[in-house]
């Protein structure tokens, strides 16, 4: 995975334009034959789909919006690993021990009125250490990462499934999920009327943080030297290579944790199976789309969150299964990397 | 297009090839003729064209005007497959092998298409006959990643040869040999031209070009600037037609004065190193330098000079021993690209690189710009402005950078491992020149250098590295190339 500082010429040229549009058109159209082969009507789905995303004012800020957050968050704990040279797939169980955690503390009473100033810095706690198991792992045994972190995801899986069978289910004991939380413990919503939550609002600020980390401090500049060229980093820099991977993976956790946090608190206000259909998952698209630049990733989760709020508007308006948004997501990933390799054949100069 | 004659003496010719790549005119009308069965020298400095030359006469790309004739025919081919079967080989300065495979894996690879099926005894026994015909010791079985840069070379000499090439081409081929793989090398050139076969060697070093080759092509940006027998001509001929200039000769600067006393900068005593296997590549060994001298370090490949260097720059701790050292010591790695510099990143990155280790708050992004802009012109580095890309500058260029951004601050020690490695010939002064200004500015500098030429050059006083231990040797070439082999 390379990355490149955005270097643009400032001319506008079809060469440059060809390929991005390429690919769209290439997207565009497996998306037309995947919903013509199941005998959906285009003009219905896609209306729908334009309906469910931006096409209100209650679907921009109380679907696409809220779908955004969480793969904002997720989308930015992912880009942080991967420009630091760490790749980090565990984001979905990251998220999962956060969620767990902060419903685990709002369960448990403490804080009163007070309890989202306990429950999300638990959220935070507990994706850092998730993420420090596949962290040491690579530290102490020199695991893959890509291995352990994704591996743990299913642990966390299971994990909430016993959490929400066992110790955290709801007082009957009928149904696989906690209790609700009560008012105390729901994250403060910014638009009345709308279910538009603060948790966007640190997903923002969190981007603009990240953004000025990488461009301006030292803790972000040796990030992005490990990752650039870890060799280098370490004979020219000396810097302690395998200290710095361990700080971005418990800062990637970090962040993974507050989604799940966020999530539990400002949109599900319980947890349960299935609480994330795979956030953690889009989030590397989310992050790779962005070219893992922070800022970017505030434009990539909106786009990321209309297509599954659209998707949702397809699959009850016009009968198109949500799977289909997966399809898309996948299109996107092997977009990106199409034009990567475009790129990187146009650079190739002797 | 001109009307060429068929010239049945010659193997291999290209005509007024021209080929723009963006901006760049790579080759403006340049021109080769290669007689068959001889050694044909394709000199230049980097960027002068002669990669680019020979990859177009390896259908690695398409010249945008010009011919291309074997034994007269004129040839347009669209891929490297195309080049291999009229019969014409090329061995890349960056070896194109796969390390996980043996040197028979890597030669059945690409041959019989897509299903075509491996056959392991069939292709073990087409790479003995090649062995048995060409020479070219080499293991079959071997696992390519644990073999040797001068056997790795040797395999891919023996893939060109397995398509029953011609001609011959080696990009550099020396530059990652040790002077007797380089030896070795010359050997079997000449004896293998002698069989009427053809080559053409991609160089700078005019020395050995002259000493070698029949024939010497001369490229400077795009261009054929001379092409001569090599009997014809002379070093100095060679070099102003390269360069475009008369080479001034430098009076060749002083060596320092012998020091025998007083307090050395860098120190290591009794140190030991082992690998990752746990091979002991040095084995109880010290040695120091004085500020104001430069240690020339020579030894054959694996000695142990690199764990040497590496401990005495603090960038590798001893396993036993200890080491003396100024708190910092300017370092300049042999592989500039893996250990010096990020190629995507800005200059004025690469020079905040340096502090990457110890930076705290913020980074103060103007001074490293106007720090890296005081380096580029101490060393005279051709950039057009500290924003650009590394990659973007010529490796004599980058290694300038480099040599800049670590000699900055006055640091008390400098360690430098082949630094003129792929450099061309004015680059390579250049840098030397640098170490010699850091030198008499009193810095103790340590140099290892694979070419001995050079480490005569510019050193004050040698050591040798054999087998892991070190050697004071006396300042004289035959002393230090038999103390290189285990004769003292």
């Amino acid at each position: 995975m390379t990355l490149r500082a955005a270097t643009t010429s400032g001319l506008f040229s079809w060469r440059r334009l060809l390929p991005p549009l390429l690919v769209s058109a290439v997207v565009v159209g497996v998306i037309v034959v995947v919903i013509v082969a199941g005998h959906h009507d285009i003009i219905d789905s896609f209306s729908a789909f334009g309906r469910g995303s931006f096409g209100s004012a209650y679907a921009f800020w109380s679907a696409t919006l809220v779908r955004a957050t969480p793969l904002t968050l997720l989308g930015l704990a992912v880009a942080l690993a991967f420009r630091s040279g760490v790749m980090n797939i565990g984001a979905e169980g990251q998220f999962l021990a956060g969620a767990s955690a902060a419903t685990a503390v709002v369960l448990s009473g403490v804080g009163g009125g007070m309890v989202l100033v306990i429950a999300l810095p638990a959220a935070v706690l507990a994706g850092a250490l998730w993420a420090a198991v596949a962290g040491w792992l690579k530290r102490r045994f020199g695991v893959l990462e890509v291995i352990s972190s994704l591996m743990l995801n299913f642990v966390a899986q299971y994990l909430v499934s016993y959490l929400v069978r066992g110790p955290l289910q709801e007082p009957t004991h009928v149904y696989p999920q906690t209790e609700t939380f009560g008012p105390a413990a729901h994250l403060p919503l910014l638009i009345s009327g709308q279910r538009l939550h603060l948790g966007y609002a640190i997903a923002v600020l969190l981007a603009l943080v990240l953004w000025w980390m990488f461009r301006a401090t030292a803790v972000g500049f040796r990030l992005r030297a490990v990752g650039a060229g870890a060799a280098a980093a370490e004979s020219a820099g000396q810097v302690v290579v395998p200290r710095v991977l361990f700080t971005a993976f418990l800062l990637s956790g970090a962040i993974a944790g507050l989604a799940g946090g966020v999530e539990v608190t400002g949109v599900t206000y319980a947890l349960y199976e299935g609480i994330s259909p795979g956030f953690g998952y889009t989030a590397i698209a989310v992050a790779l789309l962005a070219r893992l630049n922070p800022l970017a990733v505030i434009g990539t989760g909106i786009f990321f969150g209309a297509l599954e709020a659209g998707a949702a508007a397809m699959q009850r308006d016009a009968g198109v299964p949500f799977q289909f948004v997966v399809v898309v997501e996948a299109l996107v990933v092997l977009g990106v990397i199409a034009l990567e390799w475009t790129r990187e054949r146009g650079d190739t100069r002797r | 297009m001109v009307s060429v004659r068929a010239d049945v003496s010659t193997a291999l010719s290209l005509r007024d090839i021209s080929k723009r790549f963006g901006a760049t005119q790579a080759l403006d009308g340049a021109s080769l003729d290669v007689r068959r069965g001889t050694l044909h020298a394709l000199l230049g400095e980097n960027g002068a064209g002669k990669t680019t030359l020979m990859r177009l006469a390896f259908g690695m790309d398409t010249p945008d005007t010009g011919t291309i004739l074997v034994d007269g025919k004129t040839c347009a081919w669209r891929t490297s497959a195309d080049a291999l079967r009229a019969g014409i080989g090329m061995v890349h300065q960056h070896f194109l092998l796969v390390p996980a495979m043996s040197v028979a894996e890597n030669i059945g690879l690409g041959r019989g298409g897509v299903f075509g099926g491996f056959d392991p005894t069939r292709t073990a026994a087409v790479v003995r006959d090649l062995v048995a015909a060409t020479g070219l010791a080499i293991d079959p079985e071997a696992r390519v990643g644990d073999l040797p840069v001068g056997a790795q070379q040797r395999l891919e000499i023996l893939k060109a040869l397995s398509h029953d090439a011609r001609v011959l081409i080696l990009d550099e081929p020396t530059a990652v040999l040790s002077p007797q793989e380089t030896q070795d090398l010359y050997v079997w050139l000449r004896r293998f031209v002698d069989s009427g076969r053809t080559v053409v060697l991609i160089t700078h070093k005019v020395r050995e070009a002259l000493q070698l080759a029949d024939d010497v092509t001369v490229l400077r940006r795009g261009r054929t600037v001379m092409q001569v027998a090599a009997h014809a001509t002379g070093e100095d001929e060679v070099l102003t037609a390269l360069l475009g200039e008369t080479p001034t000769h430098r009076a060749p600067r002083a060596r320092a004065p012998q020091r025998t006393s007083g307090k050395s900068v860098l120190a290591v005593s009794d140190v030991s190193v082992r690998d990752d296997r746990g091979t002991e590549r040095l084995k109880c060994v010290s040695a120091h330098v004085y500020g104001g001298e430069i240690l020339g370090v020579a030894g054959v490949e694996g000695a142990g000079q690199l764990e040497l260097l590496r401990v005495m720059a603090g960038r590798r701790k001893p396993d036993t021993g200890s080491a003396t050292r100024p708190a910092r010591v300017a370092f300049v790695p042999e592989d500039r690209h893996r250990d010096a510099v990020i190629g995507e990143w800005t200059l004025i990155e690469n020079f905040a690189l340096k502090d990457a280790g110890r930076a705290v708050g913020t980074m103060m992004w103007d001074d490293y710009r106007v720090r890296a802009e005081s380096g580029v012109r101490a060393q005279d580095v051709r950039a057009t402005s500290a924003h650009d890309r590394m990659d973007a500058l010529s490796g004599g260029n980058q290694q300038k950078f480099v040599l800049a951004r670590e000699l900055e601050g006055a640091p008390e020690a400098l360690v430098v491992e082949n630094p003129t490695r792929g450099l061309d010939v004015r680059a390579t002064a250049q840098v030397l020149d640098a170490l010699r200004d850091a030198r008499d500015a009193g810095v103790a500098v340590v140099i290892y250098s694979s070419d001995l030429d050079e480490l005569f050059s510019v050193s004050d006083r040698i050591v040798v590295c054999y087998d892991g231990t070190v050697h004071e040797v006396p300042f004289d070439r035959q002393a230090v190339g038999r103390a290189m082999v285990g004769l003292s």
